[in-house]
């Protein structure tokens, strides 16, 4: 008789927490624990950065306004002390999610790490990301791409601020048509259109396309990144596809080299995301770079339900003339063969190996 | 543990044509592209049409939901108007205009209209946040009234000043004494993937959008 070991949603999300932490934690990274709340203020000012729109916020007794923590990091930089930080979590973040516009916990466990932030550590990061995904699907993606790589491409296009938003925007898209009507009209030089529109085409193996990319750069800011990308490539084996795509692109403000994003078979969205802050630590006022990503554990509810396990292996049954103790005796000895028992006088829905009855029951 | 059980049909490529005139003649030109369905045309009451030997499966939707489709990974492919997208603003990527159903998003009102910028401008529309971008970006101020159809009606009928609408010949307003009198944006049907599949279904993607592109350049240039 197979042990009902029901893999039920909540037990996936449980049981892959604990083999990121573990992964994690094998590392060296600390487990950090924060608290639920922080004054509004921190979010307030970096409002671009926390994703997803709305913050959930109440007034504290003392009449200052706080808010239910709608993103992680904010949080770790605030407390950065100096020196090399590596830190793990698994934390509730609460946001409004999607078209929906409704408040939700999310849980999210990742990794931080500030401080000095050289090859090595990048390639200690991407190298977790990867196996965090690996541990999810073994069918996993990995999207890489560099921040600093466009900054030099922005610099290059000299457009003035709309217009780099819309480029970033169409980038995001993938939209080659918007992009090269775009250039045209706002007389960009065709050496830089051209970029644009082989960044929004480009995808696929970032080992074979990082040589491509090199071809494609204006200025020394895009060389040097293009460079960084291919040092990290050539020494990253993760055990998942590394794609290289432009489209991955977070805030630009915030974000300073590479950008990762990972993605799963079965999900409409990408389930990790992360990447080389230096900017953000920089806007809180402490002098570190910073590197880190998060894994959105809610959307593992979302993938394809496996077979849904036993309830228990065996549904004991009893009646009134069963005395207490004897059930008790009963249900132990079964437990003791190793197996699960559900105690109970009826008969109901649910899965069981196989049912038991004490008495007449 | 992620299955190999996806959504949609696996291993076919799932998607999403909008029903009525735009969707048929989209559909022909997938089939002029090489990825025909014939089980498409038979009378029944069939909502997925499938063709593994082509690698593609079909289906019909609202054509404002076509976006919600392929945003949410039930379709890996789905053809939207230009319109749905602004308006809606799906995280999805926009692979190829299709250069089909061209129109435009255009700001209409009486031929004789001058706007009175003493007063917010009353604006009546189906599509609130494009209007909303396009007043916002001049800084005018403005009253949104959202209806759901008969949008000509309104200035009519002095429930707003304009409105803002997709004009396609322009008769409907001309027929009522209106006249387009700014053009916002210009509209076609886009090509449009779900970010998710782009990746995991890249070769069949590509392939697909290759195929359509080659098509649109031809008629383009017939």
């Amino acid at each position: 008789m197979q042990t009902g070991n029901g893999k039920t949603l909540f037990d996936r999300s449980e049981a892959m927490e604990h083999s990121l932490r573990e992964l994690y934690t094998s590392y060296g990274y600390r487990l950090y624990k924060m608290s639920k709340f922080e004054p509004y203020d921190l979010y307030l000012q970096n409002r671009s950065f926390v994703t997803g729109g709305n913050i959930l916020t109440f007034t504290d007794t003392d009449g200052r306004l706080m808010a239910l923590k709608p993103d992680v990091t904010l949080s770790v930089i605030k407390n950065y002390r100096g020196g090399q930080q590596k830190i793990c979590y698994h934390e509730n973040v609460y946001r409004d999610t999607g078209a929906s516009h409704e408040f939700r916990e999310i849980p999210q466990a990742g990794l931080e790490c500030i401080g000095e932030i050289d090859l090595y550590t990048q390639l200690e990061v991407l190298t977790l990301a990867a196996e965090s995904l690996r541990r999810i699907s073994d069918q996993a993606i990995l999207d890489i791409a560099s921040v600093a790589f466009l900054s030099g491409l922005l610099e290059a296009t000299e457009a003035g601020g709309s217009t780099r938003r819309a480029l970033l925007g169409y980038l995001h898209e993938k939209n080659v048509h918007n992009l090269r009507q775009l250039c045209e009209q706002k007389g960009i030089a065709p050496a830089a259109a051209h970029v644009w529109q082989e960044l929004a085409r480009m995808y696929g193996p970032a080992r074979e396309l990082l040589p491509g990319l090199r071809a494609l750069c204006l200025n020394d800011a895009m060389t040097e990144a293009a460079g960084e990308l291919e040092a990290l490539c050539a020494l990253l084996d993760g055990g998942v596809a590394v794609n290289l795509d432009f489209s991955i692109l977070q805030d630009l403000s915030y974000y300073n080299g590479l950008v990762f994003r990972g993605y799963v078979p079965g999900l409409h969205t990408g389930i990790l995301s992360g990447g080389r802050y230096d900017n953000l630590v920089k806007k809180l006022g402490k002098k570190a770079g910073a590197i880190g990503f998060a894994v959105y554990l809610d959307l593992l509810a979302q993938l394809p339900a496996g077979e849904r396990g036993l309830d228990a292996d065996v549904l004991l049954l009893y009646d009134e003339g069963c005395a207490p103790v004897d059930v008790m005796a009963r249900a132990d000895a079964l437990r003791r063969e190793g197996l699960t028992v559900r105690v109970q006088r009826q008969q109901d829905a649910g899965r069981y190996g196989r049912i038991e009855t004490m008495g007449g029951a | 543990m992620a299955g190999s059980k996806q959504w949609g049909v696996p291993d076919l490529v799932n998607i999403a044509l909008p029903k009525g005139r735009l969707g048929e003649g989209v559909y022909a030109l997938f089939e002029q592209a090489g990825y025909g369905c014939p089980s498409i045309h038979e009378k029944n009451r069939k909502l997925i049409f499938e063709n593994p030997e082509a690698g593609v499966s079909y289906f019909w939707v609202k054509p404002s939901d076509v976006a919600i489709y392929v945003e949410r990974g039930a379709a890996d492919l789905g053809v939207a108007g230009k319109d749905i997208l602004l308006e809606y603003q799906p995280d999805i990527y926009e692979l190829l205009d299709l250069g089909m159903g061209r129109c435009r998003m255009c700001v209409a009102g009486p031929a004789d209209f001058e706007d009175d910028p003493s007063r917010p401008l009353r604006v009546a529309t189906k599509f609130p946040n494009i209007a909303r971008g396009h007043y916002s970006s001049r800084s005018r101020e403005i009253d949104i009234i959202h209806l759901n159809g008969s949008i000509e009606l309104a200035p009519l009928l002095g429930l707003s000043d304009v409105i803002v609408d997709i004009v396609e010949t322009g008769k409907t307003l001309l027929e009522n004494h209106l006249a387009p009198l700014e053009t916002i944006v210009p509209i076609s049907a886009r090509l449009i993937a779900n970010q998710v599949s782009y990746k995991f279904k890249n070769a069949e993607i590509a392939a697909i959008s290759a195929a359509l592109e080659k098509r649109t350049v031809q008629e383009a240039d017939q």
